[in-house]
C-alpha cells in the first residue's frame, strides 16, 4: 500500500504558502485513497507553476509545454488504459494558450483528469494578467485594467461537453482531495478547476477564505445531472461555487473506438498478425 | 507491337476521373503491367479541369511520361489543356453530341455522344465505363480485362450493376470497332505477381506492418490519406488513430502515445510541419521516439495546397529553437515508402528521437505498381533500448535514471505502468532522473549526450542509378519523387553516349557523405534536380560535400512535377552555359 512518501519527488520550490502544494497534496491522497501505487499514475503537466507538479510528485510524470499538457495525456491514456492518468496545469497553460485543447479535450471525452490550479494570475512569468484575471484587473500588461472579460472555465467546459465537471478551493484540502478522486473515478474527461492563490502575485485566500464559495453539497434540491440547472447555478453565483457542478455518465471516448484492446496497447506484442497484413495487401491487388 | 501505352482521361473535377483513371489503372496491373500514373488537380470539390494520365509498360518505370497515346476528354477544356501533349497519331475520344472522325492537331480525333450511349443503356452514370471501353479498344486490349475488377467492386451491389458496367465497356468497345480506325497494337506482359498503391497508402501499410499501432493528425492535403488508412485500418491490429484538433495535437499525441511505449506516427504536410516544430524539439528533449510523414506541397504560408513542392527540406532539417537529435529520411518511390516505414520506427526507438520521413505530393499520391509483398523483407522491429519488468527491478531504482548519461548518449527506458522505472520526461533542461535542473555541468553533460546519439549514425544515404555504381562526369541528383523521370533522364543521356549517373539521396539528415563524396570528388559537373526556389538540397551538398563550385541546379517551382522535357531543356541550356 502506497504511502505520501511513496509518491514525494522532487523538493518542491514553490513560494511558502503556494496554494499548489495544496492541490499536488491532494493529487496524492486521492491516488493513495485509491490504493494506487505510483507507477499506475501518470501526471501529464504544462508549463509554469503548476506544471512543476509532474516534478515534485513521484509518479510517471511527464512534463510538456506550455498548454500541451491535455493532447499528451489523452494520448498516454489511450495507449495505456490500465493507467490513472491526470493532466495537470494553471489557468494561462489551459485557458489561455492551451484553450483549444481544452475544449476538445472535454468533447472528447477521454478517461482522464484535469486539475487546474487557477490563480487568475501568471505567476512564474512574475506577474501579468491571465484568461481567468477578472476584467479590469490592474498588472504589469493591464495597467489601465484588463480590456477582456474573463474566461469561465466551468461555463467554457460545460458548453464543451465536459461529462465531469468540479470545483475546489486550496484551502479546503479534505474536500480538494475528495473531489479530485471523485474525477479520477468518473469515467470520462474530469475537470477539477481549483482556486489555487498565488502568495506572491495575486493572494486570494483571505477572499475566499471568508466563504464566498457557495458549497453545491449544500444547496438545496442542486442536482449535478442537470445540465441547465448547472449552468444557471454556475451563473448565479458568478462562478464562486464548490463542489460537483456537473456530472453524466456518456460513455467516454474509447468506447467508441473499433477493436480497442482490453489489455493496455503498450503492452502489446508489435509482431503484425499476418493474416491481417495480407487481407489488407489484396486491397492494392 | 508496343511494349507501352500511355492515357489520359481529362475533364472536371467531381466528374468521377479519379475514380475512372483507377479502374484502368488497376485492370492494367493485374494484367501484369507495370503502372506510373499522375493525378492533376486543384483546389476546389467540384468543377475545375482535372486529369488522371496512365503510363502501362512491360518495364518497371517510376514516372508516368511526357506523352499521352490516348486522351478522353470530356469537355473542350481537357481538349485545349491536354492536345499538346499528345503522341503524334494519338487517338482523342472527345465528348459531343455530332459524331465523327476527324484527323486534327496530329491525332484522330474520335467524336463520340458517350453521355447518350450510356443513357440508353439506362444510366449516365457510366459514361466514363463506355469511354474506357472505347480506349482499351485503341489500345488493342480487349473489354473483358475489367470483369475481375468490375465483379470485385460491384459484385456486392448485386449483378446488374455488374452487367451494367461491363455492358457499357462493351458498347464503347464495339462502337470505335466499328470505325474505321487502326488501333494500337499493344503486346500483353508476362502476368505478375504485383500491387498498385499510392505512397501514402504504402507508408500507412509499412507502418502497420512495423508495429506502429497510435496515429494522430489533423486532415491536410496531401497527406490525408495516412489518417484515413489508419482510421480505417489500425482498429484490425488492435492500434487507435484519432484525429485531432490541431496540428499541435496531432504530434503532441503520437509523442504522449511514444512516451507511453507504443509505436506512434502523425502525418501533415508543409503548414502542419511549422505548427509542430516547438513539439519536435518536445521529443528532441524528451528523448521520446516519434515518427512524423511530412508530405510537402507548394509552401510557404498555404501556399499551393494541391500542388507540388520539394521545399520543406530545410524546416524538416532545422526547424525548432536549440539543438536537438533528429533523423530525416526520404523514401524516392512507393515500394521505398512501405521499405522505409519499419527504417523510420526503429531509427525513432534505437536514437528515441524525432524521425521525419519526408515524401511529397507526387508520391503521396500517385499510384504506382509494387512487388508483391513479403514481410520477411521488411527491416524486423528494433525496439532500441527498452527495459524489461525484470531488467528494471534489478536496478532497484526509486527514480529510475530515464535520463542515464552512457557511452553511447543512448539512455535504456521504461514505459509507465512498469514498476521501478517511475521516472518524469521532460522538456526542461533535466538531470538523469528526469528532474528539473539549471546546473551548467549537468546541462553540458545532458546536451552533448543528447546531440552525441547520432555522432556515430551511419547508414547507406543514397542509391545509385545507371547502371553499376561508379565514378561518372556527370552526377545529377535528386530526391522524392524526381526518381521517376530522373531515372528516365540518366538513361536517355547514357543512350546519347554521355558519361552521367544520378545519386537519389535517401537519408537527408545525419547528412550520409560516405560513397557520395567520393562520386561528388570524381564528378566535372554536380546538377541537381530539385522542386524549390532556392535549391535546397543544392545548398545542402554545397554545405556536406563542400562542392558548391561544381554544382549545378534545375529547379521548377510552379507547383507542378518536371517532365522529362523540362529537365533536357534546362540541362541542355547549363550545358551551353559550361561549353
Amino acid at each position: 500500500m502506497a504511502t505520501m512518501k511513496d509518491y514525494k519527488g522532487d523538493t518542491a520550490t514553490w513560494c511558502p504558502g503556494c496554494g499548489h502544494f495544496s492541490v499536488m497534496a491532494g493529487i496524492q491522497r486521492a491516488c493513495i485513497a485509491m490504493g494506487l501505487e505510483p507507477h499506475e499514475v501518470a501526471v501529464v503537466t504544462g508549463i509554469g507553476c503548476s506544471g512543476k507538479v509532474s516534478e515534485y510528485m513521484r509518479c510517471y510524470g511527464f512534463h510538456t509545454l506550455h498548454g500541451r499538457s491535455l493532447p499528451v495525456a489523452q494520448a498516454v491514456k489511450l495507449a495505456n488504459r490500465g493507467l490513472k492518468v491526470i493532466a495537470a496545469g494553471g489557468d494561462g497553460d489551459g485557458y489561455g494558450i492551451g484553450a483549444g485543447h481544452f475544449t476538445h479535450a472535454c468533447r472528447r471525452n477521454v478517461d482522464i483528469t484535469y486539475v487546474v490550479m487557477d490563480n487568475q494570475i501568471y505567476g512564474l512569468t512574475k506577474g501579468q494578467t491571465s484568461p481567468t484575471s477578472k476584467q479590469g484587473f490592474v498588472s504589469k500588461t493591464s495597467p489601465e485594467g484588463a480590456g477582456e472579460r474573463e474566461v469561465k472555465p466551468l461555463e467554457l467546459a460545460l458548453g464543451s461537453g465536459a461529462s465531469f465537471v468540479a470545483q475546489a478551493f486550496a484551502g479546503d484540502i479534505k474536500k480538494l482531495s475528495e473531489l479530485i478522486q471523485k474525477g479520477m473515478e468518473h469515467e470520462g474527461f474530469a475537470l477539477i478547476n481549483v482556486f489555487s492563490p498565488c502568495v506572491t502575485y495575486n493572494n486570494t485566500y483571505n477572499y475566499f477564505k471568508q466563504g464566498v464559495l457557495v458549497d453545491l453539497d449544500q444547496l438545496e434540491g442542486y442536482d449535478p445531472s442537470d445540465l441547465a440547472k448547472a449552468y444557471a447555478t454556475v451563473a448565479e453565483h458568478q462562478g464562486l461555487v464548490q463542489g460537483i457542478v456537473y456530472k453524466n455518465d456518456r460513455p467516454a471516448y474509447h468506447t467508441y473506438l473499433a477493436g480497442y484492446p482490453e489489455e493496455p496497447i503498450a503492452f502489446r506484442s508489435l509482431e503484425p498478425d499476418k493474416a491481417v497484413l495480407e487481407e489488407l495487401w489484396q486491397e492494392f491487388k | 507491337m508496343k511494349k507501352e501505352i500511355t492515357f489520359k482521361i481529362g475533364g472536371q473535377q467531381g466528374e468521377g476521373i479519379d475514380s475512372t483513371g483507377e479502374v484502368l489503372a488497376v485492370t492494367l496491373m493485374q494484367q501484369g503491367f507495370e503502372i506510373a500514373s499522375y493525378k492533376h488537380f486543384s483546389s476546389r470539390i467540384k468543377g475545375g479541369h482535372t486529369y488522371y494520365h496512365i503510363r502501362a509498360s512491360h518495364d518497371k518505370t517510376h514516372y508516368w511520361g511526357d506523352t499521352t497515346d490516348i486522351l478522353i476528354a470530356l469537355d473542350q477544356e481537357s481538349y485545349d489543356h491536354n492536345i499538346s501533349s499528345m503522341t503524334p497519331g494519338g487517338f482523342v475520344l472527345m465528348e459531343g453530341a455530332e459524331e465523327k472522325v476527324e484527323q486534327k492537331d496530329g491525332c484522330t480525333v474520335i467524336h463520340v455522344n458517350f453521355s447518350k450511349m450510356a443513357q440508353d443503356l439506362g444510366n449516365k452514370i457510366i459514361r466514363n465505363m463506355v469511354a474506357l471501353g472505347s480506349a482499351v479498344y485503341l489500345m488493342g486490349l480487349h473489354y473483358e480485362i475489367f470483369k475481375p475488377l468490375v465483379e470485385k467492386k460491384f459484385l456486392r451491389k448485386g449483378q446488374a450493376l455488374v452487367d451494367l458496367n461491363i455492358n457499357a465497356l462493351k458498347a464503347g468497345y464495339e462502337h470505335i470497332q466499328k470505325l474505321d480506325v487502326k488501333p494500337f497494337q499493344v503486346a500483353r506482359p508476362e502476368p505478375k505477381n504485383h500491387a498498385l498503391l499510392a505512397g501514402n497508402e504504402a507508408f500507412a501499410f509499412g507502418a502497420i506492418a512495423a508495429g506502429c499501432r497510435f496515429l494522430s493528425a489533423y486532415p491536410i492535403t496531401p497527406a490525408s490519406e495516412i489518417m484515413e488508412y489508419m482510421k480505417a485500418n489500425l482498429p484490425k491490429v488492435g492500434g487507435v488513430a484519432v484525429q485531432a484538433e490541431d496540428e499541435l495535437a496531432g504530434i503532441l499525441m503520437a509523442i504522449g502515445a511514444g512516451f507511453a511505449g507504443v509505436r506512434a506516427m502523425t502525418s501533415t504536410s508543409g503548414p502542419g510541419l511549422s505548427l509542430k516544430t516547438e513539439a519536435i524539439g518536445l521529443a528532441g528533449m524528451s528523448e521520446t521516439p516519434v515518427v512524423i510523414v511530412n508530405s510537402q506541397r507548394g509552401g510557404p504560408g498555404t501556399g499551393l495546397p494541391t500542388k507540388y513542392e520539394q521545399g520543406d527540406l530545410n524546416t524538416m532539417i532545422y526547424a525548432g529553437h536549440g539543438d536537438i537529435p533528429r533523423i530525416v529520411i526520404a523514401p524516392s518511390s512507393v515500394e521505398e515508402c512501405i521499405q522505409m516505414a519499419p527504417l523510420a520506427f526503429n531509427l525513432a526507438e534505437r536514437y528515441q528521437c524525432p524521425v521525419i520521413v519526408a515524401i511529397d505530393l507526387i508520391l503521396s499520391l500517385n499510384k504506382q505498381t509494387c512487388a508483391d509483398f513479403n514481410l520477411a523483407n521488411l527491416e524486423p522491429i528494433d525496439r532500441g533500448k527498452l527495459l524489461s519488468d525484470e531488467e528494471l527491478a534489478k536496478l532497484q531504482e526509486f527514480n529510475f535514471k530515464r535520463y542515464r548519461l552512457t557511452d553511447d548518449g543512448i539512455s535504456p527506458r521504461s514505459m509507465p505502468g512498469q514498476p521501478w522505472g517511475v521516472h518524469t520526461a521532460n522538456s526542461n533542461e533535466h538531470s538523469e532522473t528526469g528532474h528539473i535542473t539549471e546546473v551548467p555541468e549537468i546541462r553540458e553533460a545532458m546536451m552533448n549526450k543528447r546531440m552525441g546519439k547520432l555522432k556515430n549514425f551511419k547508414m547507406k544515404g543514397y542509391e545509385f542509378v545507371g547502371g553499376e555504381e561508379r565514378p561518372v562526369r556527370t552526377l545529377f541528383v535528386g530526391f522524392g519523387s524526381t526518381r521517376g523521370v530522373l531515372e528516365e533522364v540518366v538513361r536517355d543521356l547514357k543512350a546519347e553516349g554521355e558519361d552521367v549517373g544520378l545519386a537519389i539521396i535517401k537519408v537527408i539528415h545525419p547528412f550520409q557523405k560516405e560513397g557520395l563524396e567520393e562520386l561528388a570528388k570524381q564528378a566535372e559537373r554536380i546538377v541537381v534536380v530539385e522542386n524549390n526556389w532556392s535549391g535546397q538540397m543544392s545548398g545542402l551538398l554545397a554545405k556536406e560535400l563542400q562542392v558548391g563550385d561544381k554544382i549545378e541546379t534545375i529547379r521548377k517551382f510552379d507547383g507542378n512535377p518536371f517532365t522529362k522535357a523540362d529537365v533536357m531543356k534546362q540541362y541542355q541550356q547549363l550545358t551551353k552555359e559550361v561549353v
